[in-house]
């Protein structure tokens, strides 16, 4: 059974209809990347699922059931967590109140020492600029925390918009390899990305999204091997 | 030419002269430049501005904090205040006080007060939680723009004016006197008294733990989360309408709490319109503070009651006190245009 399914899912701007009949689902461990050119629909997708952006028609299950009118937080108390497009650092409070705020759901506040521990292994940076307040970071550091904050959910589908959108190619790099890791740590990932190359190397499968329609999917190497997806999101004639 | 005038020049400066020194020394009775009086009672008009400033300040959180989370104007809280202004009197006046300070034991009293307090306080946080309900959440279900929040809020203040106005009528309840001012310090002859320091006491320790369950609580952070950014604050888990409604209740309380205070300076303050110019005023508070800055509020409150109290003496009257309050206000606002701490609910924090 996925852990995540979109069934025939649309969405609407006021009359603009942005997604049609998406259907594609995320089983439990796996790096699911959905890659699209800008204004395909891919943040629309994550809004959705996420419930910032209500369903027209279709069917969204997580974990077998149906959340399609459930609202974003309590998405949150079942086990969804974004980081968004943007980044959506709370620019007035410090690193560690923006990751206490990854984890404002959470009951089992005794456990968020470790986690917090964790996610300064993952991201050293955020452990020396701490008390500093989310809006004087850099993109990278400010990309770093929200990841970080949208692991102290203890996700069980992370959702990532762009991570690696406005950042210098060394934070690139470590970006993805700390997806990577995150993965290897249980952690299902969903990953909206521009960077299609690095994302398909990255994700076990892979869908295209074009004007708000799936049009292609399959594993991350069929898809980079591919060649009107080379041409069109690879850079490659 | 030149001839004529070496006649006349002199002659006209001398009349104006004269007419100069009548304006000084006599001067017309709507204004005056008394410096002399506005020295000698600089220390008591301190302390009897801040006293003012402080219930200004209580509604202005309100206004702030309802602007922080929303960027909506709420109009309709002047009303929410008067509300809790009939609710202290209809209280006090079931406890028995009336138009001559009652004979209680300071116990009695104190316990009368808080009762009254606490009701006003529930009734203009139900009045602001229903407000919100009625009038506000209906648009935002819909997407209305900025434009319909801000007549809708016009039209709920009026709304509510007329709806007591239908109730009561168009005149001042009866006054409530709750006890009598004692002087309490009389430091060099600058007297302050049991009540000024009442309200600004209460009022002040109203205000940190205000500022403290904003700071500090986790329901506080999410309403700051919801203040900076309400979609990521909505992917954090945080219910935004719960926070939206806990915005409401919060800026009722301290309304409430407020209308406590007023009426002890204004005893016969519970009037349909009576909120009127005590919002515009909590409202320019807010503004000069830093609207959406709940530090701001404060500072703002007490500056405004401060510096109209300097005007009214120094001008020579009791009704130059706005006059001269708004001008600083509008002066104040030039130099920094989004007041003197500077807006948002969370970034005057860090």
């Amino acid at each position: 059974m996925p852990l995540l399914e979109l069934d025939a899912l649309s969405a609407h701007y006021g009359r603009i209809q942005a997604l049609h009949d998406i259907t594609l689902h995320v089983d439990e461990g796996e790096i699911v990347t959905l890659i699209g050119a800008n204004g395909a629909g891919k943040t629309t997708t994550m809004r959705v699922i996420s419930g910032i952006r209500p369903v027209s028609s279709g069917v969204l299950r997580f974990d077998g059931q149906d959340v399609s009118s459930l609202r974003a937080d309590l998405r949150v108390v079942r086990g969804i967590s974004q980081s968004p497009e943007g980044r959506g650092v709370f620019p007035g409070m410090t690193v560690l109140e923006n990751l206490d705020m990854g984890a404002y759901t959470r009951k089992d506040r005794k456990s968020l020492g470790e986690d917090l521990d964790r996610v300064f292994e993952l991201f050293p940076r955020l452990a020396e600029r701490r008390t500093q307040a989310g809006g004087t970071l850099s993109g990278g550091e400010q990309q770093m925390l929200a990841i970080g904050r949208a692991l102290m959910a203890k996700p069980r589908l992370l959702l990532l918009d762009e991570p690696s959108m406005g950042l210098a190619p060394q934070f690139i790099q470590q970006i993805f390899r700390i997806i990577t890791e995150i993965n290897s740590q249980g952690v299902t990932v969903l990953l909206v990305e521009q960077n299609a190359q690095q994302a398909l190397q990255r994700a076990h499968r892979a869908y295209v999204i074009e004007t708000g329609r799936i049009t292609k999917s399959g594993t991350g190497e069929e898809l980079l091997a591919d060649p009107a997806i080379k041409e069109a999101y690879l850079g490659v004639a | 030419m030149p001839v004529a005038h070496e006649g006349r020049v002199p002659v006209i400066s001398t009349i104006l002269l004269a007419q100069g020194h009548d304006l000084l020394a006599q001067g017309p009775d709507w204004i005056k430049f008394d410096v002399a009086a506005f020295l000698g009672q600089f220390w008591s008009d301190t302390i009897d501005g801040l006293t003012y400033g402080a219930i200004y300040a209580l509604v202005a959180m309100g206004y702030t904090m309802v602007y922080g989370v929303l960027q909506l104007i709420n109009f309709a809280h002047s009303e929410v205040f008067i509300v809790g202004a009939y609710a202290v009197f209809f209280t006090l006046s079931a406890l028995g006080f009336g138009t001559s300070a009652p004979n209680l034991s300071t116990a009695a009293l104190v316990g009368d007060l808080v009762l009254a307090m606490l009701v006003a306080m529930l009734v203009s946080g139900l009045v602001a939680v229903l407000l919100e309900r009625v009038a506000y959440r209906p648009l935002r279900r819909r997407n209305a723009p900025r434009l319909a929040f801000l007549i809708t809020a016009i039209g709920a203040s009026f709304a509510i004016q007329y709806a007591i106005f239908a109730w009561r009528g168009p005149n001042p309840e009866p006054a409530i006197i709750m006890f009598r001012p004692e002087p309490v310090f009389d430091i060099g002859g600058v007297i302050i008294t049991s009540q000024q320091l009442v309200i600004f006491v209460a009022a002040i320790v109203l205000m940190i733990v205000t500022d403290q369950f904003v700071n500090r609580t986790r329901l506080g952070r999410g309403l700051r989360a919801v203040a900076q950014d309400p979609d990521t604050a909505t992917l954090m888990g945080v219910n935004k309408e719960r926070v939206i409604v806990l915005t409401f209740l919060i800026g009722g309380i301290l309304a409430g709490a407020a209308a406590l205070f007023y009426m002890m300076r204004v005893p016969a303050g519970a009037q349909f319109n009576g909120g009127f110019i005590l919002g515009i005023k909590a409202f320019a508070a807010a503004v000069l503070g830093g609207i959406g800055n709940i530090r701001g509020a404060l500072l703002g409150g007490l500056l405004l009651g401060v510096i109209g109290n300097y005007g009214a003496t120094l001008f020579g009257n009791g009704q130059w006190i706005d006059v001269v309050a708004f001008v600083v206000l509008v002066a104040i606002l030039m130099i920094r245009p989004t007041g003197i701490l500077g807006e948002s609910l969370g970034r005057a924090r860090v």
